[in-house]
């Protein structure tokens, strides 16, 4: 009896042990990233403390330069091909007065709306502002309708008109739904800014800043308030994200 | 002359007929079929669509029957709602037609979706802001509210119902239509929409396509069952048709004017009324000349109070210049590039500041063509196992029944 209690403690003993052991391997590597990472848990969850925004400075955007078009690119597993029917998240724009032939150049991407038009008019609720600002689609329900596309005034969306393959694992995109871009929320939710910001810095021509609006301490806040800066169709009142100097 | 007409093809000894009418829809709509399935497993990249082009030929095809599927209701509504027996006669047929015409609309769009095998999200998640997703609502309980309308016209039982329900199927295509219109009303950006005009002005049109549609489906039944049209009946046709007609001239010049006065939408008229190139030509040539003037015209010809064929052709036409209104209004509207940055010339490798190209490819023909298909096999089929061959027991078209 007392023999067969033992052996039955030991079988108990052995289970905790390879319990414990599985949970270790299971559970570690989770806290070891989490810890690397830095970043909340993704059931933390967005924050309205936040407003994500970006401020371009067109007098450094150089002629010529496509270095934050090809990180996007690169990012976010796009072709790089620029047919009628291919997506382009970031596009370099050059802009001419028509009477003073003074020219600019920037970067047109999605302009991150407080209120934007492709969320007001999307039927599913695919389209979608998160609390702190970021303006993304929501691929599980988008339908295709690309009533969105034609609500947006900066024609930053694309439709995904073919089948895609290799595709980045942390940016899922699919043929028959739209998509613009996400100021790299992947990047973003690590602490880390736009690939575009990035391959600017890198370039040397910092023209393009990336911060928390709501933060009076964060670079793009305190640029903001010292230089004048432009919204893109102010009249309709969007209260874009994304601000432009030096037009 | 009631106790001559055929109720349907079998009695009149017109079964052929019916079959081969059965096969060319389903021809056509095996084509639609084919289309779809060749895009579904390609996607649009077959399409002549683009992203700048977003929406093409089939949403041309599906607005046009939206539109005229509300306005088709019309006819049974002034039954009804005006208490007029000239209409009341047809009430049956313009509600069958509302409830096909709306169904090959919503089929063309639906199997034009990016995803259309998500259709049950569509209808299970709304953002009611969205005048899309009002739309859904409207279209849904446009099928409920119409289909009660035509049960209370066939079940004696249930004819207390006919004026409470025609009223509220009234009231109802009004808000849908108005729905419709604001499809693109709501359109904030883009210098070709973003006007509350639309909401009415669609509602006309809707009244003008609505009307031509039935004219055309009535034309099509008496020559099958040898039946003349009364002639005062054609004449109350015509002159409403000929009202409907001038009155989107109305709302469209009214468009145009408004547009004409506003600095900033100069570029866009000048481009719509006169450089446009395809646009310009549908727009003067298919909206306003075939689809406007030429059916006034014809008419008010003198022989027009005699001869069916001549409301016959001006209905033909109506739909036609209805059709081009539509590539004007949907196509022609996203041609015109986005300005961004009023007083600058604009350009990028996304194709900004230029007028965006677009020739829709034979599968999206094939799949555009697939509502009136649609339309046509569930109208013939209801034709011929219902009673819906509008009967005139009247000789005075006037004369009204319960007058409100």
């Amino acid at each position: 009896m007392s023999e067969s209690m033992n052996s039955k403690l030991e079988d108990r003993r052995d289970f905790l042990k390879a319990s414990a052991l599985v949970a270790g391997v299971a559970v570690g590597p989770g806290v070891l990233f989490y810890g690397i990472a830095h970043s909340r848990s993704p059931e933390e969850g967005a924050s309205s403390k936040q407003r994500w925004g970006m401020l371009i400075d067109t007098t450094k955007c150089a002629v010529g330069c496509n270095d934050c078009v090809t990180a996007c690119n690169t990012e976010n597993g796009l072709s790089g091909k620029t047919g009628e029917q291919d997506s382009q998240w970031i596009r370099k724009l050059n802009i001419k007065h028509l009477q003073t032939g003074v020219e600019h150049n920037l970067p047109m991407l999605c302009q991150h709306c407080e209120n934007p038009p492709c969320v007001d008019v999307c039927p599913t609720g695919a389209s979608m502002k998160r609390a702190d600002g970021i303006v993304l689609v929501d691929r599980h329900i988008c339908i295709g309708c690309r009533y969105c596309m034609m609500a947006c005034p900066y024609k930053a969306r694309s439709f995904v008109h073919e089948p895609l393959t290799e595709q980045n694992p942390e940016v899922p995109r699919g043929k028959g739904c739209v998509e613009s871009c996400t100021f790299c929320v992947q990047r973003v939710d690590r602490d880390e800014t736009p690939a575009c910001v990035e391959a600017c810095t890198a370039s040397g021509h910092q023209a393009m800043l990336f911060g928390d609006l709501n933060n009076p301490e964060s670079d793009i806040a305190k640029a903001m308030k010292t230089v004048a800066t432009t919204e893109v169709r102010a009249d309709l009142g969007l209260n874009t994200g994304v601000r432009y100097q030096g037009i | 002359m009631a106790n001559n007409i055929c109720l349907n093809q079998k009695e009149c000894g017109k079964s052929t007929g019916f079959w081969l009418l059965l096969t060319l829809g389903g021809l056509v709509m095996l084509g639609t079929l084919s289309a779809f399935f060749f895009l579904e497993h390609h996607g649009h990249i077959k399409t002549g669509m683009t992203n700048q082009i977003v929406w093409g030929l089939p949403h041309v095809f599906a607005v046009f029957l939206i539109v005229a599927a509300s306005g088709v209701l019309n006819v049974a509504s002034i039954g009804s709602v005006f208490g007029k027996k000239m209409y009341k006669a047809r009430a049956r047929l313009s509600a069958l037609l509302a409830l096909t015409i709306l169904s090959g609309g919503l089929a063309v769009l639906v199997l034009d979706l990016g995803r259309p095998d998500r259709l049950i999200v569509a209808m299970t998640y709304y953002n009611f802001k969205s005048i899309f997703a009002l739309n859904m609502i409207f279209y849904n309980g446009f099928f409920a509210i119409v289909g009660l309308y035509l049960l209370t016209m066939m079940d004696r039982k249930l004819k207390p119902w006919y004026k409470p329900i025609g009223m509220l199927a009234f009231l109802w295509r009004l808000a849908l239509t108005t729905a419709t219109g604001s499809i693109f009303g709501f359109l904030v950006a883009r210098a070709g929409y973003n006007s509350a005009l639309y909401a009415p002005m669609f509602i006309i049109y809707s009244f003008a396509y609505g009307l031509a549609c039935f004219i055309v489906v009535q034309a099509a039944m008496y020559k099958w069952n040898d039946i003349e049209i009364d002639e005062a009946v054609l004449c109350r046709l015509k002159n409403l048709l000929a009202t409907f007609v001038a009155a989107a001239l109305y709302f469209t010049a009214v468009l145009h004017l408004t547009n004409l006065y506003f600095a900033k939408q100069w570029d866009f008229e000048r481009f719509l009324l006169s450089d446009g190139g395809i646009y310009t030509l549908l727009f003067w040539g298919g909206q306003v000349m075939l689809g406007g003037f030429l059916p006034l015209l014809l008419i008010f010809s003198p022989g027009a109070r005699k001869q069916p064929a001549i409301l016959l052709i001006a209905a033909l036409l109506v739909i036609i210049g209805g059709h081009a209104q539509m590539y004007v209004t949907i196509v022609g509207g996203q041609a015109f590039p986005l300005d961004m940055f009023p007083g600058y010339a604009e350009s990028s490798s996304f194709f900004d500041g230029v007028v965006h190209a677009y020739s829709p490819s034979v599968w999206e023909m094939m799949l555009a063509v697939g509502g009136i298909a649609t339309t046509f096999l569930i109208t013939t089929v209801a034709v011929r196992v219902l009673k819906f061959l509008p009967e005139d027991e009247i000789k005075d078209p006037s004369s009204t029944v319960g007058q409100h």
